[in-house]
């Protein structure tokens, strides 16, 4: 009894300092809307309008029909023309456009031979028959614009010819479930989630101790009967509310403004972010009890947010990456909410469904909290 | 003799290498005001912190309100109060605010909160300020806000550490009128300090000096069991006088108080002005005087060597 009169105590306090402090209470906002906004507007792995330059030494109306077919797929867009091979690698190395398309002497020789055209299978060891069209030089250091220029690698010709598109019947039939339109911002919101919680629900807490210890509120608090949980759990309560208006801006703005779906129930929803609200606030606490000051703190949940955000999934996929980034990953708790939150919004999975990364959590807020009260002593030795 | 509320022996702290507090005997009876007297370092804060269960002794028994240290340092929490030498209560909360907090620390329920900050505001006359951040309060009101909210929860047993030290004198003299009524409702009130006029004014008072009590008992026989004779000497010239005077070996200390010297010289010496007299150094028209010891002679003849210039530098601060 004594004990929740405590941490209300503690609650109450946090609240009114909370209240305070207008800058913080600003950011409480304003950090979920801006970042929304940017990341939402700004990412985007379905690339567009490469600008790309073209040497064309044939200079005939096909090879100029040929930019125009390559420009509508959409992919590039020709914003230089060179004279030479030399021109075009001088350009590329400056940085002035990302791939060279070289259209040869031949091109019409070559297009009539090529086997899309219809002609009849060349036999494959016939190079005459077997030689592509024309060439692509890519400034290949970003995977992204590479893969993208390499799509167009077997782009269909037949158009060119005024002839009508022969069907080829693919090998496998894909049908995209949950994304069907490809939009990357379907992906990118609920992960986003994970993100900006990470990032303010640890900021705030892990400053919280160190700057009861740094004001020297401490000692007057390790004084009173005040156990080091009651502590804690007094100071993490009022920001699992401020965690719950963060994920309702993102989550409503996302669906409203950039049309994300959101599928699974509310409630499947809520108990997912609650535990890990809490999960990041009890890491937050962690560092606050081996912070000595605020840089401190500041410095250790960088550390932290970092790989949240380059490993939990969020950018890259966990497929993709090493089985040591991947053990790293499963440390995280953003790794797990990210999986439980797209599952929810994106998917309509039943949390339950999910339990070990329920489970996960939960043992992370378990452990977490037992570190932290166990860290924070009540003495000053 | 009455019931003691703190009961030490051989209390030790060491810091790595530093003994911040060594072989401490300390007895404190109820319903007394006990000081600490000694400059900064001397582990004034260090035995306060050791007596409050805030920091563990390297050795040492102590038995503070019947509870064994540190082992029931939780229990003891709540019935002591503490008043630390840096402002510790909250900036960013007002003055009702903050013993609101403290009030729903220590258990009190809606009506004794109510009851006991109405009784609390008027008493250290926190009305006009109540609404305003703590950060913004003066020295003199940080104090009474900080006192109103060491005694919220009516502990048997007070520690001040250093509380007037930013304070002005006439704020001073009204906190210790405030202490003494404490202490007549039966509270035991330990303080640290290291101004001469408030260590007399405590009942019973131990002087530290690094770590080691030098002396303890009530401050008029402290005065009257010092081991050296006070004398006053007026005249001209007293700087060059002083340093030949030091120069002597029965002589403890000399230092000058506007148009008099005082000079302390060593018991063991019978006529201390016949001495002084005969060593020819003073001139023939001095005034010359035995004079009553004061509290800081007695610091000054059981610390250490030079220790006004300790002092000296600390009062600066």
């Amino acid at each position: 009894m004594n004990s929740l009169l405590r941490i209300k105590a503690i609650m109450l306090k946090e609240l009114i300092q909370l209240k305070r402090d207008r800058m913080t209470f600003g950011m409480v906002i304003m950090i979920p809307l801006i970042q929304l906004l940017l990341f939402a507007f700004a990412i985007n792995t379905n690339i567009r309008h490469i600008p790309v330059g073209v040497v064309d030494y044939s200079q005939t109306g096909l090879s100029r029909v040929l930019q125009q077919t390559v420009a509508a797929t959409g992919v590039v867009s020709f914003t230089e023309h060179y004279s030479s091979d030399k021109n075009a690698q001088e350009a590329l190395d400056r940085g002035d456009v990302r791939a060279i398309l070289i259209i040869p002497k031949d091109v019409s020789k070559r297009l009539v031979r090529h086997s899309s055209v219809g002609l009849g299978i060349p036999s494959a060891t016939d190079e005459e028959t077997s030689r592509p069209i024309a060439q692509w030089l890519v400034d290949a250091s970003d995977t992204t614009i590479a893969a993208s220029i390499k799509s167009l690698r077997n782009m269909p010709l037949a158009q060119l010819l005024d002839k009508p598109a022969n069907r080829s019947v693919p090998t496998f039939a894909v049908t995209l479930l949950y994304n069907p339109e490809q939009r990357s911002v379907v992906n990118i919101v609920p992960g986003l989630v994970a993100i900006i919680l990470t990032m303010t629900m640890i900021m705030f807490t892990s400053a919280a101790i160190v700057r009861e210890q740094e004001r020297g509120n401490m000692e007057m608090l390790i004084t009173t009967p005040v156990t080091s949980i009651e502590l804690m759990i007094g100071k993490i309560i009022p920001y699992i509310f401020i965690g719950a208006i963060q994920v309702m801006i993102i989550l409503g703005l996302g669906h409203f403004l950039f049309n994300v779906p959101i599928n699974g129930g509310l409630g499947q929803l809520a108990v997912a972010t609650f535990l890990f609200i809490c999960a990041s606030l009890v890491l937050g606490l962690v560092i606050s009890t081996l912070a000595t000051n605020q840089l401190q703190s500041m410095q250790m949940t960088v550390f932290i947010l970092l790989p949240s955000i380059l490993l939990s999934g969020f950018m890259f996929p966990y497929e993709g990456m090493p089985r040591l980034a991947q053990q790293i990953a499963e440390a995280l708790p953003a790794t797990h909410f990210i999986r439980l939150i797209r599952g929810v919004v994106l998917r309509d999975v039943q949390v339950v469904d999910m339990s070990f990364d329920m489970l996960w959590l939960m043992i992370f807020i378990l452990v977490g909290l037992a570190i932290a009260a166990f860290r924070f002593k009540k003495t000053l030795d | 003799m009455s019931e003691l509320v703190i009961n030490a022996t051989g209390l030790t702290r060491k810091f790595s290498q530093v003994t911040a507090v060594s072989s401490l005997d300390l007895q404190v009876e109820k319903q007394t005001i006990y000081g600490f007297l000694g400059p900064n370092g001397c582990g004034k804060t260090t035995a306060i912190r050791l007596l409050t269960g805030l920091l563990k002794p390297t050795s040492g028994l102590v038995n503070v309100l019947g509870y064994h240290l540190p082992n029931e340092a939780e229990k003891l929490r709540r019935e002591i109060g503490y008043m630390t030498q840096k402002f510790s209560l909250y900036d960013d909360l007002t003055v009702t605010e903050n013993m609101k907090f403290i009030a729903r620390i220590y258990g009190l329920t809606a009506n004794e909160q109510k009851q006991r900050l109405a009784q609390l505001t008027s008493l250290y006359q926190l009305n006009k300020i109540s609404s305003q951040l703590a950060g913004s309060l003066s020295g003199g009101q940080k104090q009474r806000l900080a006192l109103a909210c060491a005694v919220m929860h009516k502990p048997k047993l007070l520690f001040l550490d250093e509380p007037t030290s930013a304070v002005d004198p006439e704020n001073r003299r009204e906190f210790w009128e405030q202490l003494f009524d404490l202490c007549d409702q039966g509270v035991t009130i330990l303080v640290s300090t290291h101004y001469m006029d408030e260590a007399e004014r405590c009942h019973k008072l131990a002087i530290l000096e690094q770590g080691v009590k030098r002396a303890d008992g009530a401050p008029d026989q402290l005065m009257n069991d010092m081991a050296a004779h006070v004398i006053e000497i007026s005249g001209d010239n007293l700087r060059q006088l002083k340093q030949k005077l030091i120069e002597q070996p029965e002589v403890i200390s000399a230092s000058q108080l506007g148009a008099h010297l005082r000079v302390l010289v060593s018991k063991q010496q019978h006529d201390p002005i016949a001495l002084l007299q005969g060593k020819n150094i003073i001139k023939k028209n001095s005034e010359i005087q035995l004079v009553r010891p004061s509290l800081e002679d007695v610091f000054v003849t059981c610390t250490g060597e030079n220790p006004l210039k300790q002092l000296d530098s600390e009062f600066a601060q």
